[in-house]
């Protein structure tokens, strides 16, 4: 069913915003409060009021379900590959192999309360962005199957 | 019967528990030797602020990777449902 013009503007405003501070929250998952499943929940938010604002056939375009399974599968196989490196390296699972390296999110950090850094961390926002990518596929997906099992005889 | 029965069982339980709970005073005994090592530790292994995201994805990666996998399981199992309901209704209308 389809919302009225006023309800789809304000969704078409809304979206990149809210899209952006998911990314936002993901991408600062090991400095502020939230992470990867955090931040997920909030871009399949953003999916979720499209797909109410719109009808399903209209939405069928833009998201797509075969995309949305291959985007989950990845973040999966993502976070599951960027621990499995580590035993390539020789080392244990889950070992984190990029923490105070000086490479990518190598930096170190003083001991006590400090302001933060984006670029230390180790793989912990590799980790993040893994997960924030499977959760927001997941959500997604599950919000489209769950529309399109409402009967059409209601338009 | 069976109703005074469940009821008596229902009381007996929670006296029990009663008892049980009144023994210990709040925050005592204190364990805070795991919480210390994160606390005094963490910033320094992991080189990160975020404690709890220290603890989520590296202290205790396999509960992480645990979780992702319910959540993938999770999706799949809607996905088959739904699938099979939308799949039946078409075959009705056709």
């Amino acid at each position: 069913m389809r919302m009225s013009k006023i309800v789809r503007f304000c969704a078409d405003m809304l979206y990149p915003a809210i899209v952006i501070f998911g990314l936002y929250v993901i991408m600062h998952g090991h400095i502020t409060p939230g992470g990867g499943f955090q931040g997920g929940a909030v871009v399949a938010t953003a999916a979720a009021l499209v797909i109410v604002a719109y009808s399903y056939e209209e939405i069928q375009g833009m998201l797509s379900k075969f995309l949305l399974q291959i985007q989950e599968s990845a973040g999966l196989v993502m976070f599951a590959g960027v621990a499995l490196i580590a035993i390539g390296l020789g080392t244990t699972f889950f070992y984190n192999y990029l923490a105070n390296s000086g490479l990518l999110f190598g930096m170190s950090v003083p001991f006590g309360p400090n302001p933060g850094e984006l670029n230390t961390g180790g793989f912990l926002p590799l980790m993040n962005i893994a997960v924030g990518i499977e959760v927001w596929g997941g959500l997604a997906i599950v919000i489209l199957y769950l529309l399109s099992g409402i009967p059409k005889e209601g338009t | 019967m069976r109703r005074e029965l469940s009821v008596l069982i229902m009381i007996i339980l929670a006296i029990f528990l009663f008892i049980m709970a009144a023994g210990f005073t709040f925050g005592s005994p204190l364990e805070t030797d795991m919480d210390d090592y994160f606390i005094m530790n963490g910033q320094e292994q992991i080189a990160t602020n975020n404690i709890v995201t220290t603890i989520v994805f590296d202290y205790r990666g396999f509960d992480t990777l645990g979780e992702s996998t319910v959540l993938f399981t999770a999706v799949i199992g809607v996905a088959l449902m739904f699938r099979m309901i939308v799949r039946g209704d078409s075959d009705e209308n056709e």
